[in-house]
């Protein structure tokens, strides 16, 4: 058969055709001659095996963390696989999994009852652990500081504002001109908790204008929708008059312009890892025992906070984890929610816990049996 | 004449072939075994498609009870949320219709190319020609996905623009922006991942044409375009209905090249141009990895329509293979 002679070149061609493919998808802006030649950090190293998957929105901190972990340390083997939040606590609950990463705590209820029953003699507890800015991210020629209260953000993103000269932007930015020229309003199209905390603070800080509540999938009508967060950003660049939401990270990468939004002070503040870790600082736990989920004020009047953040966490045991990997668990956690661990992610597109949040993470984590 | 010597080879194989020569009556071991295990085999296929059907209507279940619209004719899909609301109205209707653009799109092009390579190119140019068709389906999807995304969309949303200046009273091109992902570029991508199976299998049975019968038409007077007419194509139909088959139940199939390029908008509409286009397929791959349990079953369900979607498409092409064999058995 003609087919079988020419299967090898196939096979070369397309491997090829596939390498180049993930070329162009690698977004994480890792320094890594930076990192092997900083001061390596002090890590109480364990050795052992740990398999953890989940959000893909901390995947690229946890590609880092792994990274350091392992150059310090000999005889680990860390795994973590980016399945989404959703995949994780299953694969957490069904004990495939030491430890999950989520977008969001554990819901009351089935969710958070199934996970318990894996911690013998304790809970499954959620440890804040990325904060993940989310950007306004818009590409429209000529305009440089566009500025955005939440209801004009939330009337761009439902539909009710439909050009970009509308009388509620041009109230935001009086010195800016601005063309005539219509809104594309980008969605993600995928389920995703960058979604989900985008519409949680669009309908706590604009409830009047977005009634469409928070959600991990888009539920306000019309707009285009592109799968990812690379796909966002691809879009963005794409379409003249657009506007996204998207992670840090993305428009760091992708050479995006973010907008200033403002807070509950009634300021305009841009994005960066400063200013989005004040947002978290006001943040109040309201988990109990060890847990250590939190509640975001989207309307912080914190000076110079950026409000728009997400907060992804680890899902661990508190008690009853396997004592073949407890050791390693609480090393590699450990040192994730160190200073020298969180120091490392301003500069891959996301912000160091606050310090309060910080300790209490570190002796969550010291708890754990 | 250049094909002679390949025309040639059915009608040998038909003569070697009828023999019916194995002995009756004799019963040795590894005769009865090679039949067991060629049974096995065979009927492992049927064992397989029940299995699938079995677990997607048990994983299914679920979610149509948690279900709080029409699961037929709810466009929207909130599966995740409580109460779920989720009907597959629209991601079906999308599934259909870019796989039915993109074959209206594929398969006069790779019928095209399938008689230029049979029987109007050299025999040099037609090797190199037919091994890029087959480098064609070698490629991964994701690779045509992320092509169609970031590079592809730009002419296509040109070409969207002068169809809407042109014939936008037309209301498929009615949309007047924002160009970019939308069902014009999806099936257009699909078309293109469609062609080489379309084309491979109507190339090999181009190929089988008895040669008596192209030289009949010859010696009769026709045109190679008459010959083409009277003999190749009508001695082919069964084959390229196959060939057709196949290649839909690959767009039917397709995934992620899809929600790549397909704007994931959920409602039923013909427009071509603006953001939109959705298909169960493109859908699952979307949802999965952020899915509660309902909304994996919700998926599920989904998965089932598709199944039985596939399953009726194939079932009408046996049939419609099985009617025109009747025909053409007489013609050869």
């Amino acid at each position: 058969m003609k087919l079988k002679r020419h299967g090898i070149l196939v096979a070369i061609a397309a491997s090829t055709l596939a390498l180049a493919a993930c070329g162009s998808d690698n977004t994480s802006k890792t320094p890594s001659g930076d990192t092997s030649s900083a001061a390596k950090p002090t890590i109480d190293c364990k050795t052992g095996s740990l398999t953890a998957q989940g959000s893909t929105a901390q995947q690229n901190a946890m590609a880092e963390w792994v990274k350091q972990y392992g150059q310090s340390c000999n005889g680990a083997q860390i795994n973590y696989q980016g399945t989404g939040s959703g995949a994780g606590i299953q694969a957490f609950t069904a004990n495939t999994a030491d430890f999950a990463g989520s977008d969001s705590a554990l819901k009351a209820g089935d969710e958070k009852t199934k996970a318990d029953a894996r911690c013998t003699g304790g809970q499954a507890i959620d440890l804040p652990m990325v904060v993940g800015p989310i950007a306004v991210a818009y590409n429209v020629d000529g305009v440089k500081d566009l500025q955005l209260k939440p209801a004009t953000l939330a009337k761009i993103f439902s539909g009710a504002v439909k050009t970009w000269d509308d009388p509620a932007i041009k109230a935001d930015n009086p010195s800016a001109t601005l063309p005539s020229a219509p809104i594309a309003p980008i969605h993600r199209s995928d389920s995703s908790g960058t979604t989900d905390n985008f519409t949680k603070y669009l309908a706590a800080s604009a409830a009047s204008d977005w009634t469409f509540g928070n959600d991990k999938v888009w539920k306000a009508p019309g707009g285009q929708a592109a799968k990812g967060s690379d796909g966002v950003s691809a879009l963005v660049k794409q379409t003249p008059g657009s506007i996204a939401y998207v992670e840090y990270s993305f428009v760091q990468a992708g050479g995006l312009t973010a907008a200033k939004v403002q807070n509950g002070a009634g300021e305009y503040v841009a994005l960066d890892p400063t200013s989005a870790g004040k947002a978290v600082a006001g943040a109040q736990v309201v988990g109990t025992n060890g847990d250590l989920s939190l509640k975001i004020d989207y309307a912080t009047k914190e000076s110079g906070a950026y409000p728009i953040v997400l907060v992804t966490y680890e899902i661990a045991c508190s008690k009853g984890n396997p004592a073949d990997k407890l050791s390693l668990l609480k090393s590699f956690l450990g040192f994730v929610a160190s200073k020298d661990g969180q120091a490392k992610l301003g500069d891959i597109g996301y912000a160091p816990l606050p310090d309060t949040l910080q300790t209490k993470v570190a002796a969550a984590i010291n708890d754990m049996a | 004449m250049s094909h002679t010597s390949l025309t040639t080879t059915p009608v040998d194989a038909q003569g070697a072939g009828g023999g019916g020569a194995l002995p009756r009556g004799r019963r040795f071991g590894a005769e009865t075994v090679f039949r067991g295990a060629a049974t096995a085999a065979g009927s492992m296929v049927l064992v397989i498609i029940v299995a699938i059907a079995i677990f997607l209507i048990v994983k299914a279940i679920p979610s149509l009870r948690a279900d709080h619209e029409s699961f037929f004719t709810y466009q929207q899909w909130f599966a995740d949320s409580s109460p779920a609301k989720f009907g597959i109205a629209a991601i079906a209707f999308g599934t259909v219709l870019t796989s039915a653009l993109a074959l209206l799109m594929a398969v006069p092009v790779a019928l095209g190319i399938a008689l230029c390579l049979t029987h109007y190119a050299h025999r040099r140019v037609a090797s190199v020609l037919g091994f890029f068709v087959d480098l064609l389906a070698a490629v991964p999807s994701v690779v045509f996905g992320l092509w169609g995304r970031d590079y592809f969309y730009r002419p296509v949303s040109d070409f969207a623009k002068w169809l809407h200046d042109n014939f936008g009273w037309i209301p498929l091109f009615g949309s007047n922006g924002p160009y970019g992902r939308s069902i014009l570029l999806g099936s257009i991508v699909l078309a293109i991942m469609v062609l080489p199976i379309v084309t491979s299998l109507s190339r090999e049975v181009f190929l089988q044409t008895p040669t008596q019968n192209e030289e009949a038409a010859l010696a009769l007077g026709a045109t190679k375009w008459e010959m083409i007419r009277t003999a190749v194509l009508p001695y082919g139909r069964p084959g390229i209905i196959a060939a057709v088959m196949l290649g839909l139940g690959r767009a039917l199939g397709e995934t992620i090249a899809l929600a790549l390029t397909l704007g994931a908008v959920y409602n039923v509409s013909f427009d071509l141009l603006g953001p939109g286009g959705n298909t169960i397929a493109a859908n699952i791959a979307l949802k999965f990895g952020e899915a509660n349990p309902t909304g994996r079953s919700a998926l599920i369900a989904s998965g089932l329509v598709l199944f039985a979607i596939t399953l009726v498409v194939n079932m009408t092409a046996r049939a419609i293979v099985y009617r025109r064999r009747e025909f053409t058995g007489g013609a050869a």
